[in-house]
C-alpha cells in the first residue's frame, strides 16, 4: 500500500468545473492511466481517492491538492506525468510525492489568493482596503443551502493589499489586483466574501466579475502572513532515508492515520 | 476568412448562470480543428439541454465521422438554459459552439438532430439567438443550410418552413455525400446560390428539400396532394441504410464531459434496426431491416472505448438487446475479460421473452443489482394482441419468478394507456398484473419488500407504423383512466403498498401528437408558441400545454383545422398523410393491412425467426436482413504487463 499526494491546478475555461466534474474526471483518467487503485470495500467499490479543501466553482487554482492509495508501489514523479497527460488541459497535475507524514488536512492552514479586478482603478482598491483592514468586524451574507447566513469576514483575513495592474481588456481603461491571505477557519470565508466585505465597507464595487485564482496552499507563518508548500514536510521526509525502505517503513508507521477530510470547506 | 472564437464575452456571462461547466467545451475526445483549413463546416446541435443532448449517440457519431475527413471540420452545439439566453441577448453573444466558441451563423451547415417533436422550440431559440433568419425563404448565401435528421425527421413537415432539408435514416454515409455536394458547389463560387445547392442535393434522391414541393388542399382541410415544382427532384425522398455496422464502428473516441450528463457509460450499438413488429413503435418501422454488429467487431469497440474514456459502465444498445444473436456469448464474454476492473453491463432494452437468468447474471457480475426492468406495454392479452407484443401473462410471471428467486427484489413494468380499441378494463387490468407479480415474488423468496413500479406513459400515434391512422386518446380520457387504475392500486389493502405507480398527465401526449402527425400548417403554432416563450417542451417544468393550446387557437382556425383535427381524428384509407411524400421503405398497404389486422386482433410474427411478411423495406430499399450467428468468441485480452 502506497500512498501519494498530488497537486493540481484549475486553469483557464476550466475553472468552472465544480469539485464534483474534477472528481469525475479525475476517477476516469485514473481507469485509462491504469493506476493500481486500492478500492474501497462493499457493494459499490470506489477508489481510494482523498480531497483536500476544494476551490469554489469558477475560480481557478494552482494549489489544489489529493491523496490517492495505491495497492503497488510507483515512482511519484512518473505517475504524476502519466496522470497528467490522461487530464484535459487546465486541469494539470503539477507535483506529485510520496506520503510520510500523517494530518496532512491540517497543515493546509491558509491560502493566498489574488482578485483581478477588472475596471477598478488602483487607488479606489487601496481606500477600500485601508477600511476592511481598519474594521474589527465585517458582517457579510452569503446565500448557501440553508438560506441567507450573516458571519464575519475580517477575523481570518492575515493579509490583504491592492496593487496596480496593466490593462489588458480594450473596454476598460483600468486594472487592480488584490492578494489576499485567508485563514480555514469555519465557516470557511471565501474570496468572494472579502468582496462582499469591500462593497460593504467602501462600496467598491467591480463593474465585471473579479477572476479569482487561489495560488498557494500550506501552512500559515503567522508572523510574516506568509504559506509554505505543505508537501515540503514529505519530500524532506524522502531524501533523509533510502526511497524505498522510506516507502515501506511510512506506509508502516502512518497505517492508522486519518486521510485528509473530503471536501473540506467547499461550497 | 477566419471566424473569431466568442469565448472572452461569454465568459465574463458564465459567473451568473447555473452550471457554467457545460458551456466551456474541452471534453475529453473533442476536436478543434483549423478553420481555413477546412473546406466544409459543420455544426451540429442536439436541440436540448448538454447534458441530455451530450450523451447522444448520433451527433457522437456524425461529429467523430465528419471529423476524420481531413478538409472538414464538424462542431457541436446544445440548447442554453433560459438564464444563459437572456443574458446572451443582452450582451449580444451569439449561439456558439462548445468546441472553439466560434458562431453557429458562421458555418456551412447547421444540423440538427431529433429524438423528439418536442425539441422544434429549441431550434427557433437556436437560430435565433445564431442571427439565423427563422424561415428558410428568408436566408440568403451567407447562411448555413439548416438541415434536420433523427427519428422526428421523418415526419418533417411541421417544421418545414424553418428547415432547408432534412435527411430521412441512418446519417453515416449521408452526410459525407451532402459535404461533397456542398464542397463541389464553394469551390466552383457556389453558382446559382442556395437554390442551386438545395436542388443539387434534392436531385440525390436522398435529401428533402420543402421547398421543392407544393401541398395542395381539399375544401375539408385534407391533403389533396403533394407535388414536386422543379425538374429533377423526386416524388418520394427515401431514407439511408447503412448496412455493414462493422465497417461503421462509431464512435470510436466518445467523448467524455466533465459536467454531469444523463449516460455516463461507453454506449456499443449491437445492432440497429427491429423486426418485432410493435404496432405502436415507430423506431422498430422505420429502421427495418435488423443489422447486427458482429461480436467480434462489439469487443473491439468496447475494448478501444474503455481505454478512450475510462468509463465504469458499458450500455449494449439497441431496441432490443437481449435479441442479438449472440448477446449469451458478448454477455459473458464482456463479463470475464473486465472482471479485475470492475466495469459493469447495462442491457437498457430487455423483452421479457427474450430475458433468461444466465444473461440477467452475467450482467451484474461486476456491477451493481438494480431493479430488472421489462415492457408488457399493455395490461390485457387483447390488448397486446392489439399491439403486436406477443408476451403472455405466464412468460412475464415466470421471468420476474425466477428474478426474484435469484435474488432481485425489484422489478419494474412499463405500460402504455390510450392505445387503439383500448378499454377501461384493458388498463385496470395493469394492476392486476403487478398483484400477481408481487404475489408470485413473495411466494419464490419467502419474503415481503417485493417492490414492483408500475410506469405508465400515453401513446401518441406515430407516422410509418400501422397506428398512422389511428385516434389518440384524449387528455381527459387519459386522465381518467389513469385515476380509475390509481385507485384501483391504492386500494388494494395487500398489495397496494408493494406497488409503485408512475405516470404522466395526458396534456403533454396531445401536443406531441400535434406535432408528430402535423403537416406544414402546424409550423405556424410552433412559431407562435417559440414567440410567446416556449423552449424545452421536454421539461415538465418549462412545458406549458396552455400555452400551446392559446398559439393553436391563434393559428390553427385560418386553415379551418384544430388541433383534435389532428391528434384525435381517425384517418381512413384513402387520406394522403403528410408524410406519404417521405419514403420509408414500408408498403403503406401493408402498413393498411397491419392495422386492420390490429383491430381485428390479429398478431404477426417477426421476419427473423418466420418467412417474411411483405412489409416492403428490403425490396424497395434494396437491403436485407443481417444477422448471425458467427459462432465466433470473445478471447480474454492479454494482459499488458501493467
Amino acid at each position: 500500500m502506497q500512498r501519494i499526494r498530488l497537486r493540481y491546478t484549475k486553469r483557464g475555461r476550466l475553472r468552472f468545473t465544480s469539485h464534483r466534474d474534477f472528481q469525475r474526471a479525475f476517477e476516469r483518467a485514473l481507469r485509462r492511466a491504469e493506476v493500481p487503485m486500492a478500492y474501497s470495500a462493499g457493494f459499490t467499490p470506489h477508489p481510494k481517492v482523498s480531497y483536500a479543501n476544494a476551490a469554489p466553482t469558477g475560480t481557478g487554482s494552482e494549489a489544489e491538492y489529493l491523496e490517492i492509495q495505491l495497492t503497488a508501489a510507483r515512482d511519484p514523479e512518473k505517475l504524476r506525468v502519466l496522470l497528467d497527460e490522461s487530464m484535459p488541459a487546465g486541469l494539470d497535475i503539477i507535483d506529485a510525492v510520496e506520503a510520510h507524514t500523517s494530518s496532512f488536512a491540517d497543515r493546509l492552514q491558509a491560502s493566498v489568493w489574488e482578485l483581478r479586478l477588472d475596471g477598478v482603478r488602483a487607488e479606489d482598491a487601496e481606500r477600500a482596503v485601508a477600511a476592511f483592514l481598519a474594521a474589527e468586524t465585517v458582517e457579510v451574507e452569503r446565500r448557501t443551502k440553508n438560506g441567507l447566513r450573516s458571519f464575519d469576514a475580517r477575523a481570518a483575513v492575515v493579509r490583504l493589499e491592492a496593487l496596480a495592474a496593466t490593462v489588458d481588456r480594450p473596454d476598460l481603461t483600468a486594472c487592480a489586483i488584490l492578494r489576499l491571505v485567508v485563514r480555514h477557519l469555519t465557516p470557511a470565508v471565501r474570496p468572494d466574501d472579502v468582496l462582499s466585505g469591500l462593497r460593504a465597507t467602501a462600496d467598491l464595487a467591480p463593474p465585471v466579475p473579479a477572476a479569482v485564482t487561489r495560488l498557494a496552499q500550506g501552512l500559515l507563518d503567522e508572523e510574516t502572513g506568509t504559506v509554505t508548500d505543505p508537501l515540503a514536510p514529505d519530500r524532506d521526509a524522502a531524501t533523509a532515508a533510502p526511497p524505498t525502505a522510506a516507502g515501506l517503513s511510512a506506509a508502516k508507521a502512518t497505517a492508522g492515520d486519518s486521510p485528509p477530510k473530503a471536501g473540506e470547506g467547499s461550497a | 476568412m477566419s471566424v473569431d472564437s466568442v469565448f472572452p464575452q461569454l465568459e465574463a456571462l458564465l459567473p451568473h448562470v447555473q452550471k457554467p461547466i457545460q458551456y466551456v467545451g474541452g471534453e475529453l475526445n473533442s476536436t478543434v480543428k483549423d478553420w481555413d483549413a477546412c473546406a466544409v463546416r459543420w455544426a451540429l446541435m442536439y436541440p436540448d439541454a448538454y447534458e441530455v443532448g451530450l450523451p447522444n449517440q448520433g451527433v457522437m457519431i456524425l461529429y467523430e465521422v465528419l471529423n476524420e475527413r481531413p478538409d472538414v471540420l464538424a462542431e457541436r452545439t446544445y440548447s442554453v438554459w433560459p438564464d444563459l439566453e437572456e443574458l446572451m441577448r443582452e450582451h449580444k453573444v451569439p449561439q456558439f459552439t462548445v468546441d472553439a466558441h466560434r458562431p453557429v451563423g458562421a458555418f456551412d451547415v447547421f444540423g440538427l438532430s431529433f429524438s423528439t417533436e418536442l425539441g422544434y422550440t429549441n431550434m427557433l431559440a437556436a437560430l435565433d439567438l445564431a442571427g439565423i433568419p427563422m424561415e428558410s425563404k428568408d436566408r440568403t448565401v451567407e447562411h448555413p443550410i439548416v438541415l434536420a435528421g433523427g427519428h422526428a425527421a421523418f415526419n418533417p413537415e411541421p417544421i418545414a418552413d424553418f428547415i432547408d432539408c432534412a435527411v430521412v435514416g441512418d446519417g453515416e454515409q449521408a452526410v459525407l455525400e451532402i459535404t461533397d455536394i456542398i464542397r463541389d458547389w464553394k469551390a466552383e463560387g457556389r453558382p446559382g446560390g442556395r437554390d442551386e445547392v438545395l436542388l443539387r442535393l434534392a436531385r440525390t434522391g436522398s435529401v428533402y428539400v420543402p421547398r421543392f414541393y407544393d401541398v395542395e388542399y381539399l375544401a375539408d382541410g385534407r391533403i389533396a396532394r403533394v407535388v414536386p415544382n422543379r425538374s429533377g427532384v423526386p416524388w418520394r425522398v427515401s431514407k439511408h441504410t447503412v448496412m455493414d455496422l462493422d465497417e461503421w464502428p462509431y464512435p470510436k473516441q466518445p467523448l467524455v464531459p466533465l459536467a454531469e450528463t444523463v449516460h455516463e457509460r461507453m454506449s456499443v450499438e449491437i445492432f440497429r434496426g427491429c423486426t418485432r413488429g410493435c404496432r405502436f413503435c415507430q423506431a422498430g418501422m422505420i429502421t427495418r431491416p435488423v443489422r447486427e454488429r458482429s461480436i467480434t467487431g462489439i469487443g473491439e469497440m468496447v475494448d478501444k472505448g474503455l481505454k478512450a474514456t475510462g468509463f465504469e459502465e458499458v450500455g449494449l444498445l439497441s431496441l432490443s438487446s437481449a435479441d442479438h444473436t449472440e448477446i449469451g456469448d458478448i454477455a459473458k464474454g464482456l463479463a470475464d475479460r473486465y472482471t479485475e476492473d470492475k466495469v459493469g453491463l447495462s442491457l437498457p432494452s430487455t423483452r421479457v421473452d427474450a430475458f433468461n437468468i444466465d444473461l440477467a447474471n452475467e450482467l451484474t457480475r461486476n456491477g451493481r443489482r438494480s431493479g430488472l426492468t421489462f415492457a408488457p406495454e399493455g395490461g390485457s392479452e387483447r390488448i397486446r394482441k392489439v399491439i403486436n407484443k406477443m408476451v403472455s401473462e405466464e412468460d412475464l410471471i415466470r421471468t420476474v419468478s425466477t428474478a426474484y428467486g435469484n435474488g432481485w427484489r425489484q422489478v419494474k413494468l412499463y405500460f402504455m394507456c390510450g392505445l387503439p380499441t383500448e378499454t377501461d378494463d384493458d388498463v385496470l387490468q395493469i394492476g392486476d398484473m403487478a398483484v400477481n407479480v408481487i404475489a408470485e415474488g413473495r411466494k419464490v423468496s419467502g419474503q415481503n419488500d417485493i417492490r414492483c413500479t408500475v410506469s405508465i406513459g400515453g401513446f401518441v400515434p406515430k407516422p410509418h407504423t400501422p397506428f398512422q391512422w389511428a385516434p389518440q386518446l384524449s387528455a381527459e380520457e387519459t386522465d381518467a383512466r389513469l385515476a380509475k387504475l390509481r385507485d384501483k392500486i391504492r386500494g388494494d389493502k395487500k398489495y397496494g403498498r408493494s406497488i409503485g405507480f408512475r405516470y404522466h398527465d395526458g396534456k403533454p401526449g396531445i401536443v406531441e401528437g400535434l406535432l408528430s402527425r402535423g403537416d406544414r400548417r402546424v409550423g405556424d403554432v410552433i412559431r407562435a408558441v417559440y414567440e410567446s416563450g416556449g423552449r424545452f417542451d421536454g421539461w415538465r417544468e418549462h412545458f406549458s400545454y396552455d400555452r400551446w393550446m392559446i398559439a393553436a387557437d391563434k393559428t390553427l382556425p385560418d386553415h379551418g383545422v384544430d388541433v383534435a383535427w389532428y391528434t384525435t381524428r381517425e384517418r381512413s384509407y384513402e387520406e394522403v398523410l403528410p408524410w406519404d411524400h417521405l419514403d420509408s421503405g414500408l408498403d403503406k398497404d401493408w402498413l393498411w393491412e397491419d392495422w386492420q389486422d390490429a383491430l381485428d386482433e390479429t398478431e404477426v410474427d417477426d421476419c427473423r425467426w418466420t418467412p417474411c411478411f411483405d412489409c416492403g423495406v428490403c425490396p424497395q430499399m434494396d437491403t436485407e436482413i443481417q444477422i448471425g450467428p458467427t459462432g465466433k468468441k470473445l478471447l480474454p485480452l492479454t494482459v499488458v504487463n501493467k
